[in-house]
Order: C-alpha cells, then sequence, then structure tokens
C-alpha cells in the first residue's frame, strides 16, 4: 500500500512534499531544526528527481493524471528526458544550497524569521520543480508565479535597504512578464480551445498561421524573456542577485533562469511548430539578442566595484549563450544550450557560495575591501579560481565543454559573426576573472578590512564547514563534469532528440 | 469597419484598460501608482479571459434542463486562480512598499534611486 503510494504518485510527491513542508517550517520556527527538514526534504526531492531521470532515459515518457482527471481536461504532468533534467539541476542545486545555508543563513538574517526564510526557499524551489514537470500550460503560469512570488520575498530579506527595493523592481517586471505570459495563454486558448501543451500543439499543427496566433506566440515569448533575464529585459537581474543574502544569489543564480530558459525552449519547440518561428525572424532575433547580451554583460561585469553585481552581469552574459543555441534551431544548438544550463548553474552556483563564504568572514564583497583575502581563505579561493576558469571556458572544466558545443554550433550554421563573438566573450570573462584574482591574492590587504566583527568572534578565524562543503561539491563538479562529459552531454543529447521528434505523444 | 470595432468593442475596451495599467505601471514614479497600474493591467487580462469564455446567448454553465447553451466555465475557473495570484503579489508589493517608506522614508522612486546612487 504504501509502496505504491510513493511509486505510482512519484511525480506529484516531487512537488507535494516542499509544498506540505512549507508550511510545517513556519510553524516550528527553529532554526536548526528547520534546516535539518529544509536539508532532509531537498535531498528526498533530489533522489526521486533522480529516479525519474533514470525511469525516462529508457525512452519511456511519464504521464501523470493530476487527481485522475484524464487530460485534455485535467491537468498533467507529462515527464520527459527534458523536463527530467530540469527537475534533477534544480533539485541538485536546492540540496547544495540546503547544505550551504545554515551558518549563512544565522548571520545574515534575523532569527526569528528563519521558519519564514527556509518555507519561502521550499515555496520557491517547489514552484521551480512544478514548471519543469508540468505538461498544463495555465499550471505552469501558476508554478511560475509562486516562484516568482517566493523569490520577491526571499530577495527583501538582504540585509541593505536596497534589497527591498530591487525586490519591488522584480516584482513588477516579473508580474508584467507573467502577465504577457498570461496574455499570450488565453489567446492560444481562445485559438486551440486547450491547455495541455501536447494537445494544444496537436492543434496547433493544422492551424493558418492566423494574426490571433502569431499575438499569442509574440506574447508568450516576451513574458518568458523577461523571467529569463534575456538581454533588453534583463534590467531587474544585477540588483536582485546582488543584494539578495547569499544563498538566495547561489540557488536563484543557479536555478531561476535557467528554468525560464526550459519554459522558452518548451514552448517554442514542443507547443508552437519550430517552422513556426521561422515566419517570425525570431531565431535571427534570439542569437542577435544572444551576441549582444554576451559582449554587454561581459562588459559591465569587467567595470563592476562589486563581487556580486560582477557575478550578476556574467549571468546576463552566461543567458547570452543559452539563448543564441536556442536560435540556432539545430540539435547541436540546443544542446549546447541545454549543457550550459546545466554546466553554468555548477559554476556560477559555486561562485556565488564563494563570494558568500567571503560576505560571512568579512561581512562585504565590495573588491576594495577583499584585497588580499584570497591568501587567507586558501580553500575559498582555490575552489572560486575552478568555477572561474570554468566560467571563462578553459579546457577540463564545464565552461569548456558547452561553449566547445555552442562553437560546433555556430560553424555548422556559419555564423562567424557569433563565432567571433563566443571567443571575444570567453576572453572578457577572462579579464574579470583575472581582475578578481588579482583583487583576492595579489593586492596587499588593507586595515578596514573586518567591518562589523566583534573581536574574537569565531568567524573571523574558521569558516563553517557546511558551507565549504557545499562549495567544494560544486566546484569539484565543475571539474568532474568537465573531464568526464558522458553524463551531463547525454542527458542533454537525449532531451533534444525527444524535443525535436518525439512531438504530441 | 464599423463592424470590425463594434463587433469587437469589448476587445478593444479591454485592450484600452490594459494599456492604460501597463502606461501607470512604466510611467508613474510613485511605487503605490505603480501598484495600482498593475492591478488594472491585471484586472484587464481577467475582463480578457472571461470575454473569452462568453457564448452568445448562452446562461451560467450550470446544468439545468431549461437551458442547452452554457458559457464556457473553463476560463472563469482559470481567473480564479489568477486572482488569487494578483491578490497575493498585491498583498507582497504593499508589504514591500511598508518595507521601503520605513527604510528610505519616501515612496518616489527618482528620490529612492537619489538616495541609491549617493551612498
Amino acid at each position: 500500500m504504501t509502496s505504491t503510494l510513493f511509486t505510482d504518485h512519484l511525480a506529484a510527491w516531487l512537488v507535494i512534499l516542499p509544498l506540505l513542508c512549507a508550511p510545517v517550517m513556519v510553524l516550528l520556527n527553529r532554526s536548526k531544526l528547520v534546516w535539518l527538514l529544509n536539508l532532509v526534504v531537498s535531498a528526498s526531492c533530489l533522489i526521486i528527481a533522480l529516479h525519474i531521470l533514470w525511469d525516462v532515459s529508457t525512452g519511456t515518457v511519464i504521464h501523470y493524471a493530476m487527481g485522475g482527471w484524464t487530460p485534455p481536461w485535467g491537468i498533467e504532468y507529462r515527464i520527459d528526458g527534458l523536463n527530467a533534467l530540469v527537475a534533477v539541476i534544480v533539485s541538485a542545486m536546492a540540496t547544495a544550497c540546503a547544505v550551504y545555508a545554515r551558518k549563512s543563513v544565522e548571520q545574515e538574517i534575523s532569527v526569528h524569521v528563519h521558519g519564514l526564510f527556509y518555507a519561502a526557499f521550499q515555496l520557491c524551489f517547489l514552484g521551480l520543480l512544478g514548471i519543469a514537470l508540468t505538461g498544463d500550460i495555465f499550471n505552469l503560469f501558476v508554478f511560475l508565479e509562486i516562484s516568482s512570488l517566493a523569490s520577491y520575498a526571499l530577495i527583501a530579506m538582504g540585509r541593505n535597504r536596497k534589497a527591498l527595493n530591487s525586490a519591488f523592481h522584480y516584482l513588477i517586471l516579473g508580474t508584467l512578464g507573467a502577465t504577457f505570459f498570461l496574455i499570450g495563454v488565453g489567446l492560444a486558448f481562445a485559438a486551440t480551445g486547450t491547455l495541455n501543451m501536447a494537445d494544444m500543439a496537436l492543434s496547433l499543427q493544422d492551424a493558418a498561421n492566423t494574426p490571433l496566433l502569431l499575438t499569442a506566440f509574440a506574447l508568450i515569448v516576451v513574458g518568458v524573456a523577461l523571467k529569463a533575464a534575456i538581454y533588453p529585459l534583463h534590467l531587474w537581474l544585477p540588483g536582485a542577485y546582488a543584494y539578495a543574502p547569499s544563498v538566495v544569489s547561489v540557488f536563484l543564480a543557479a536555478t531561476a533562469t535557467k528554468v525560464a530558459i526550459y519554459v522558452l525552449i518548451r514552448c517554442l519547440f514542443s507547443v508552437f511548430e519550430p517552422d513556426y518561428m521561422l515566419d517570425t525572424f525570431l531565431p535571427d532575433i534570439l542569437v542577435v539578442l544572444g551576441g549582444v547580451a554576451i559582449l554587454y554583460g561581459s562588459l559591465r561585469a569587467i567595470y563592476q566595484e562589486g563581487m556580486k553585481k560582477m557575478l550578476a552581469y556574467s549571468s546576463v552574459a552566461q543567458i547570452g549563450y543559452m539563448v543564441m543555441g536556442i536560435g540556432f534551431l539545430s540539435a547541436a544548438g540546443l544542446t549546447a544550450s541545454l549543457l550550459h544550463m546545466f554546466n553554468h548553474a555548477l559554476m556560477k552556483g559555486a561562485m556565488f557560495m564563494a563570494v558568500g563564504l567571503f560576505v560571512y568572514r568579512v561581512n562585504t564583497a565590495t573588491f576594495d575591501n577583499l584585497k588580499g583575502m584570497g591568501r587567507e581563505m586558501p580553500y575559498t579561493f582555490f575552489a572560486m579560481v575552478l568555477a572561474a576558469l570554468s566560467l571563462v571556458g578553459v579546457p577540463g572544466t564545464v565552461g569548456f565543454v558547452s561553449k566547445w558545443q555552442l562553437l560546433q554550433a555556430a560553424l555548422e550554421n556559419r555564423h562567424w559573426g557569433m563565432v567571433m563573438i563566443i571567443l571575444l566573450g570567453s576572453l572578457m570573462a577572462a579579464i574579470y576573472v583575472w581582475k578578481l584574482i588579482e583583487v583576492l591574492y595579489f593586492q596587499q590587504p588593507e586595515k578596514l578590512r573586518v567591518q562589523g566583527v566583534s573581536s574574537g568572534s569565531e568567524r573571523i578565524g574558521r569558516s563553517p564547514a557546511g558551507m565549504v562543503i557545499a562549495l567544494w561539491v560544486m566546484a569539484l563538479g565543475c571539474v568532474y563534469f568537465g573531464l568526464d562529459t558522458d553524463l551531463s552531454l547525454h542527458s542533454a543529447q537525449y532531451a533534444v532528440t525527444e524535443l525535436l521528434q518525439g512531438r504530441g505523444n | 469597419m464599423t463592424d470590425y470595432i463594434l463587433g469587437h468593442i469589448n476587445y478593444w475596451i479591454i485592450v484600452l484598460l490594459m494599456m492604460i495599467g501597463l502606461y501607470t505601471m512604466m510611467s508613474m514614479p510613485n511605487l503605490v501608482k505603480k501598484m495600482a497600474g498593475m492591478s488594472v493591467f491585471q484586472t484587464g487580462v481577467i475582463l480578457l479571459y472571461i470575454s473569452l469564455g462568453k457564448v452568445e446567448g448562452g446562461t451560467a454553465p450550470i446544468i439545468d434542463d431549461g437551458y442547452v447553451l452554457y458559457a464556457n466555465p473553463l476560463p472563469q475557473v482559470l481567473m480564479l486562480t489568477a486572482i488569487v495570484v494578483g491578490v497575493a503579489t498585491t498583498a507582497l508589493g504593499f508589504a514591500l512598499i511598508v518595507r521601503i517608506k520605513e527604510a528610505y522614508g519616501t515612496l518616489e522612486e527618482d528620490e529612492i534611486a537619489a538616495m541609491d546612487d549617493s551612498e
């Protein structure tokens, strides 16, 4: 009985488990207990997600009718290789963040809201998982808003008052994006009479290219692009990532935009026909925007004074690589995008974790106050260098694998300009990464460094084990998946083949 | 032409409402007014969905022997969810506004930006 309750409803548990635990966390409100619960829930979700990935890697597609209502009337969870891959990325990052969180949260967030903090974290996590799993486009909107609302609250918990302002900006722009998406879904519903994505794809196959559908398509793309922070719509991202509490920066940078990119891929390739895009110049627009994002993001990153802002602008550039891969409209390009989703989650997660450790020790993340800190925190510094090399794309790291794939895709499509931009982007990444290393390792430390830390506090001398372990797992992941590309590359390639062939089942 | 306008009069009005909301949201420097614009924009979307579900001559979707033609209930149900999402967003937005007022002492966007820059 219990075994079937779990195995038959595996997909639902993935969403329900965090949903049930969030209110429990608010009620418990005891820091260590809630942290432990958070860790257990995230790890259980990771195990379930891995199990699902294993299941679908044999070619089966999991169909799960929520509440027993059969599709297209009920909400269906339809899980193929791509859904499972995204779910694994999200839950793996959540687990890493859960390990990392305890000391960092204790320091950065006042103790009476720890329950609320972890509850919001779980809600954000559940929203992202829901987006990854659901096969119903309106349900996707609801999960998108659950995760977004939770992330606004999480960002607003940052200590600087700028966090409030950034959270409000994100709320306005995020709601705008979600509402555009909602209008687009409404118009697509008017044209097809269904909300199930597979069903909608079937009706759209025969549909003529009417203005109604074009409008729906445009609104959905713009709405999702806002959530994914694709270049001209990225304005909310730097502030939100820079002023959020460290754990939140890690989690959002590693997952939120990736999941939005997934939604874009799903809408462009599964719901609407790929041919559909050709009539709208969208692929060219995506390639150009991706290129501009790479140059603009990297350039802004070079000139930042704070480490977190620098990484945030570097995220804008990295999203450019993913968008460019989608715009190539080829299997190689899509594989590069998916691979970069996974790889960027690893390296940006590791970078933000290292910054979080610096913040924990020194209470600030501006370059001025961090001079020479790398020599005092060699373990943190070395892990950060590994992740930073990956960001540049040095062979032997994950960054190289996905950039290499993207370069091949660009060469295949004969986009010579984009080849140049990809290489230039790596060069610019090398510049801002070098700036980081120079400040942290080669510059002389200054007296002013330790701020707001009482003398004799253990913080000055030691980095907490949980944070260092999580950081090193991510940093070693950057190297491991750079050398042994089988797992990540095959999952991505498999997901792409399914995406391009297995439509409508 | 008149048919085209009058035949879709509900959609014209809804789009106008959405644009009023969107413009308010984008142009007003006052944060509370931004939220008001956002609410108007979201209400426009709700009306759009309800309009989509309307069937000419149809009645409320409750099965009864006396009627054969019903409005499509699905958009109405969807909008119940969208209203909940909207309420949550508005509540969170106003909670943030209260905190911003406490931290900055003002609700004008340009003044807040000036204070941020001077730090």
